[in-house]
């Protein structure tokens, strides 16, 4: 029977192992042919690279496929949406949980539908023309936030629920105003929620592909997801120039990935799982 | 001081704002723009009744086979992603060394962009080079080796597989979750009653991973039937005819080619669809939060 379980065990170990290296090798592959020449590359085979590494492929990426333009350009998009929905979701999420009328039940169902919702993006062009806001940073910003509202509204509101109302009524009493309220007093209760929701708002929108694909036409707007893409379309013989160019994009995410997994976590898990 | 007073309407104005104009509205004016002849090559516009969903609905055109290659995708992968992220979480909760490490390499794939990911396994399927193939033949197994994103049999199956590959991690993370959350008690007393392991799963763990296996069977399909970066990266449509279009693949071809209200026509079909999924969702989602 012991021996039994042992075996049970070192299979399920095996079984684990092998999931693992499914998951690892494709990423593996980059990190290795990024640090090859363009001969041993050309492969895409998972041979260790030979020494002397070449850094070279780096230098090289960001020069011609212009990374670091590139690079502040998604920082500014990303940068720019989670400020304005982690305000905008977190203010809405507070009023719209502590005051449940009708109008407020339904305006928050409305929002949350947009979790499903898919963007028209060719009369969503009719809309930013009017606005004057095709072609601009601020149009990117503003959509990545509307695209992101729906679901950290749900995220705080779940969260909020659980921040105790007798603090606000203690506040009142002490004689804050509603902002002075939310800012002191709720904002700094909320951290955990907020934290999750800055993490999981960068990460979608650095990813983002589609709404730059669609509306930025200057290559000098695009973010790195574009130009990363732009240049694998250039460059498809230099695989390791699109292996470095790759591992660069790949790179911030990877290290909000690693500090930041247990909120991602608990973000990407909140409302499918009761408790 | 009241409710209303203490909670001001105006601090979800902001959310409603944005929301509102730039998600919700083209959505409803996308629905009035499928309507009229609305093209890149015409300042004017042109009342043409259903035109549009004629042809998207008639059976000469590609579209229905646009419409059930969305399906087939969205069916297949939702499938195959609860069923392999059930396994992954039933055995990454039992006891393994270097449990977290495996949790997390096996979710990896799920932050990444999803464009690069169908980048690389341009390289890792690539007929003759890639890696895949390469294996097959070290390992013997050369005649299994395929073209597989170039061959219009197998095209449509290895984007699922790509995709499944990328989504599987996230469902599994959330089927842990799940897992974690029922009680031991169930297992010790069945233990006592003599339960073998497939009887406790059968009659303890599946009743009650089944609500968890309802959300993450929403969230497939909904992302299923918006599917766009994978496609777009990996086969773009081809090869051949419409092999692996989708429907957000085809309303950008219709926006690139300057056919917009065909393009608005079948966006706003989905919406429509979606509406009814979102409702059903939202139903789900905060019965659970109501419970809490």
């Amino acid at each position: 029977m012991k021996a039994k379980k042992t075996v049970m065990a070192i299979i399920r170990n095996i079984i684990a192992w092998i999931f693992s290296a499914i998951c690892l090798i494709p990423l593996l592959l980059i990190l290795f042919n990024s640090f090859k020449d363009k001969k041993a590359a050309s492969k895409m085979n998972l041979y260790l690279p030979d020494l002397p590494i070449q850094w070279s492929n780096f230098v090289t990426v960001i020069e011609k496929g212009k990374l670091a333009a590139s690079f502040i350009n998604s920082l500014i998009y990303s940068a720019g949406s989670v400020v304005l929905c982690v305000l905008f979701a977190s203010l809405a999420a507070y009023v719209l949980s502590r005051n449940k009328t009708k109008l407020n039940r339904f305006l928050y169902m409305f929002i949350v539908l947009g979790i499903t919702l898919p963007i028209n993006y060719v009369a969503l062009t009719r809309v930013l023309q009017f606005l004057h806001l095709n072609n601009t940073a601020i149009g990117i910003i503003l959509l990545y936030t509307a695209m992101q509202l729906p679901f950290m509204t749900f995220l705080i509101h779940g969260f909020v629920a659980r921040v105790p109302v007798e603090l606000d009524e203690a506040a009142v009493i002490d004689g804050c105003g509603p902002v002075q309220l939310f800012f002191h007093i709720v904002f700094p209760m909320l951290k955990p929620a907020i934290a999750t929701a800055t993490v999981l708002t960068f990460l979608n929108t650095w990813n983002e592909f589609v709404s730059p694909l669609y509306f930025l036409n200057r290559t000098e707007q695009w973010p790195m997801t574009l130009s990363v893409y732009n240049f694998f379309g250039m460059y498809f013989k230099d695989w390791n120039l699109v292996c470095a160019d790759i591992l660069l994009t790949s790179l911030p995410v990877l290290i909000v990935y690693l500090f930041g997994q247990k909120y991602i976590v608990s973000g990407m898990t909140a409302g499918a799982v009761k408790g | 001081m009241n409710k209303s007073k203490r909670y001001p309407g105006y601090f979800a104005s902001g959310a409603l704002i944005i929301y509102f104009v730039f998600f919700f509205l083209p959505g409803i004016i996308g629905v009035g723009y499928s309507f009229t002849d609305w093209s890149a090559y015409s300042d004017k516009l042109h009342f043409v009744g259903f035109q549009n969903f004629k042809t998207v609905f008639s059976s000469d055109e590609n579209y229905m086979k646009i419409i059930f290659n969305t399906l087939w995708f969205t069916l297949v992968t939702t499938v195959l992603k609860n069923v392999i992220g059930l396994i992954l979480a039933l055995l990454l909760t039992k006891s393994i060394k270097f449990l977290n490490l495996h949790r997390g390499i096996v979710f990896m794939p799920s932050v990444l962009s999803t464009l690069i990911i169908g980048m690389i396994f341009k390289s890792i399927l690539d007929p003759k080079s890639g890696l895949f193939n390469s294996f097959l033949r070290s390992v013997g197994l050369g005649m299994l080796a395929q073209k597989w994103l170039v061959s219009s049999e197998l095209a449509f199956g290895s984007v699922m597989a790509v995709d499944i590959w990328r989504g599987v991690g996230y469902i599994m993370t959330i089927l842990i979750a799940g897992l974690l959350s029922i009680s031991t008690d169930y297992y010790e007393a069945a233990s006592i009653d003599g339960a073998d392991g497939w009887q406790k799963f059968r009659y303890i763990t599946f009743p009650l991973i089944l609500p968890t296996l309802a959300t993450t069977t929403v969230l497939n399909v909904i992302y299923g039937l918006k599917v766009f970066d994978m496609v777009y990266a990996l086969t773009n449509g081809g090869p051949g005819k419409a092999t692996t279009e989708v429907l957000y693949t085809a309303v950008f071809k219709k926006f690139g080619t300057g056919q917009y209200a065909v393009g608005t026509a079948l966006s706003s079909v989905m919406f429509v669809i979606m509406i009814f999924v979102g409702i059903y969702m939202i139903r789900i989602m905060t019965k659970n939060e109501v419970e809490e």
